[in-house]
């Protein structure tokens, strides 16, 4: 192995136990602020796992992660945990590939408005079966689970994506989720199986929404399909993945740090505003930063981005 | 047919609506031999490429790649039998570098490469092509005939055995042009079967072993350049019949 390997692996290291620390130094206020920019640090770079080399842009963020809260909201009670975060990674893969399956001959705006449609429909399907079947809306999730152990384990979660997005980017499948992004009859015409690749890491990027769902519930005690299912989640994804930078795996983060705090802000200021100065943010985003904030601190440092 | 027919087509067929793209077409490519496929603009040339590639379905008839049949196969399973190819519209991966746009070509082909092997091998691909020494560049800013000299490289990188080349010497100048010749020729001598759907007279007659003349999707003449572009019916196909 060599020297600046070590020296970044021992980096990463002391990253990780560095933010395994957060939860005995923060107070409340502070450590959920931690656990959101977690969570979304999950959820952006999942996104990019697959949106950034393909260019297929999904809207289906909040589809898996609702599937996840709503796996843990019926199965919670009563189940160990970890066989209930077996099964929403479980129903996250099969839900995954289905819609993998049906969605990914389509491309450009077809794809995006198919994504959207898919998490609506979700959502409506759950509210049916809930008003039709259970008699109520919503449901309550009373789980011996602490912010504490949601951040670490939103942490080793964060850990897994990073890891997995690496292996990707190293490998002749992440070469291959590149072409198909740039020209996917070149990518079929060069022998890439561009189906497979695409439902490939489609359905991973998919379980980690999944999960991160899944691992989330807890804190909210009360869900409704309005709650876990909400588009606003997709969006803020999107945005906070576009403005950190698609093209590098640590890039999302750069975005989702900025955003949830400004969210936050918004949130806590213009409650009743929020989602027109959500839409304003993102304009801004994707007329003035293009590239992403890695790109940018990529060409300020005079590199090829 | 004969034995070493590398490529063998027959009975081809493709309708776009009302319109009889490729009709019948039938020929044969020999391993080792050059074969022109000419025709006026819109008499379906470009079209059999596509069929071959699998980047189109045929609607009838075979398409056989040393004796088994690929028409029905989709284009990666093509590919990766030893079918390679160039595009009409130069189609480079532009946001990637040179070294990567052939790395695509070496890593998903029939003899599959990876990792630092791999790389030497792509160096050397740059280097044969004309572009060595430049594999680090964007594809995007490479000047359009060094654009077609890099999807070149990706197409030799899978080593196919059928490479079929879509206008490739179209736009080049008389220097460039007597280089890509040669750079033809020396595939061709290496074993591979090339089909090459072209318009530069100069590089037909000195480049095809034999010539297939298409017109309006039908096959008009075949045989050696020279008795082909003498072919009557060929002159009309291209000139109107008052030249004939």
């Amino acid at each position: 192995m060599s020297g600046r390997r070590m020296a970044w692996l021992a980096g990463a290291a002391a990253l990780i136990v560095l933010l395994a620390a957060v939860p005995l130094l923060a107070d409340a206020y502070r450590l959920s602020l931690a656990i959101s920019l977690m969570s979304y640090t999950v959820l952006a770079t999942a996104w990019a796992l697959f949106s950034g080399p393909t260019r297929y842009v999904s809207l289906a963020t909040v589809a898996f992660f609702g599937i996840g809260a709503y796996v843990v909201a019926v199965l919670g009670e009563g189940n160990p945990w970890p066989l209930v975060l077996l099964a929403a990674f479980a129903i996250g893969t099969v839900v995954a590939l289905v819609v993998g399956l049906a969605t990914l001959r389509l491309s450009g705006v077809y794809f995006v408005i198919f994504t959207f449609g898919l998490a609506e429909l979700v959502r409506q399907l759950v509210t049916w079966y809930e008003v039709n079947r259970t008699r109520t809306l919503g449901r309550y999730v009373f789980l011996d689970i602490g912010p504490s152990q949601i951040y670490w384990q939103l942490l080793a979660l964060a850990v897994l994506v990073f890891a997995v997005g690496i292996l990707i980017r190293g490998s002749r499948l992440g070469l291959a989720l590149n072409v198909i992004g740039e020209d996917e009859t070149v990518a079929r015409h060069v022998g890439i199986n561009t189906t497979l690749a695409k439902i490939a890491v489609f359905t991973l990027s998919a379980v980690f929404m999944t999960l991160a769902g899944a691992i989330m519930a807890p804190r909210w005690t009360y869900i409704d399909p309005a709650i876990a299912f909400n588009p606003v989640i997709s969006f803020q994804v999107l945005i906070m993945a576009l403005l950190g930078g698609v093209h590098r795996l640590y890039g999302p983060v750069l975005g989702v740090i900025p955003m949830t705090l400004l969210f936050e802000y918004l949130l806590a200021r213009f409650p009743n505003h929020f989602s027109i100065l959500v839409g304003i943010a993102f304009l801004l985003v994707v007329y003035a930063i293009p590239r992403g904030v890695a790109g940018l601190a990529e060409r300020a440092l005079g590199r090829p981005a | 047919m004969s034995a070493a027919a590398l490529l063998e087509i027959s009975g081809l067929t493709r309708q776009f609506g009302g319109l009889l793209a490729v009709d019948h077409v039938g020929f044969e490519v020999k391993a080792g031999e050059i074969v022109g496929l000419l025709g006026p603009n819109g008499s379906g040339k470009t079209t059999v490429l596509n069929l071959i590639s699998g980047a189109l379905r045929a609607d009838a008839g075979r398409v056989r790649l040393r004796g088994s049949e690929i028409h029905a196969l989709p284009a990666f399973r093509i590919a990766r039998l030893g079918i390679a190819r160039t595009f009409q519209l130069v189609r480079v991966l532009g946001s990637m570098t040179c070294r990567d746009n052939v790395l695509a070509g070496l890593a998903f082909g029939p003899r599959g490469a990876w990792g630092a092997g791999a790389l030497a091998r792509v160096d050397a691909l740059l280097a044969r092509v004309g572009l060595g020494g430049r594999g680090s560049e964007p594809a995007t800013q490479l000047t359009y005939i060094d654009q077609k000299r890099l999807e070149l490289a990706r197409a030799l990188a899978s080593k196919p055995s059928l490479l079929l080349l879509d206008e490739w010497l179209a736009g080049l100048n008389p220097a460039e042009l007597q280089g890509a010749i040669e750079l033809v020729r020396s595939l061709r001598d290496e074993g591979a079967g090339i089909l090459l759907v072209e318009h530069v007279m100069d590089a037909i007659r000195s480049l095809c072993d034999r010539c297939v003349v298409m017109n309006a999707g039908r096959v008009i003449a075949q045989g050696t350049p020279a008795a082909v572009l003498a072919d009557a019916e060929v002159v009309r196909a291209y000139l109107g019949d008052e030249d004939a």
